[in-house]
């Protein structure tokens, strides 16, 4: 089943919802529909005015039918990426 | 938004795993430049394009005939 996501268990991830809002944070739990449990979950503000605002939102359990994309999230990339120049709209809300 | 990558898995519900991804217009959206490898919700794939040269069309093409001769031994239950 979604065993595809065991090997994120424990590590950073980014998350993107169905509505294009984007979260990060750590992969605690999930389950066959996947829905997840995201710990010290921020979510991640962007904007084309402004830096790329980082709001810490706690612990988040989010039901598996708004996200769209679990990614690994690589730590040391992420600390090299200048999110303070990423001036971009947020990403898009999706359609089906 | 389109993602490019190395295909790792699927599952019934066309969840699919990538590995190695990039975002095909990542001036648009770099938002997931830190992002190696990905988890892919089933329900939000609109299309899976696979480069011609890693389909074996002679082996579809086989199991296409197969099945049409005998619909009966894979078919409806």
């Amino acid at each position: 089943m979604s065993d595809q996501l065991k090997s994120l268990v424990e590590r950073p991830v980014f998350v993107y919802l169905t509505d294009g809002r984007t979260l990060v944070g750590q992969l605690m739990g999930y389950d066959q529909a996947t829905n997840v449990i995201l710990g010290q979950t921020h979510e991640r503000i962007f904007s084309p005015t402004e830096p790329m605002k980082s709001v810490p939102i706690g612990v988040y359990v989010i039901r598996g039918e708004t996200i769209a994309i679990i990614g690994e999230l690589d730590e040391e990339l992420d600390e090299a990426t200048d999110y303070d120049n990423m001036l971009v709209d947020p990403l898009d809300p999706i359609k089906l | 938004m389109a993602i490019t990558g190395v295909l790792v898995s699927v599952d019934q519900f066309l969840n699919i795993k990538l590995d190695n991804i990039k975002v095909v217009d990542e001036e648009r959206y770099p938002h997931m430049l830190a992002v190696k490898n990905c988890f892919i919700r089933g329900s939000v794939v609109r299309y899976v394009q696979l480069p011609a040269q890693s389909v074996d069309t002679a082996l579809l093409q086989d199991a296409a005939r197969r099945e049409r001769q005998q619909p009966a031994a894979s078919g409806r239950r």
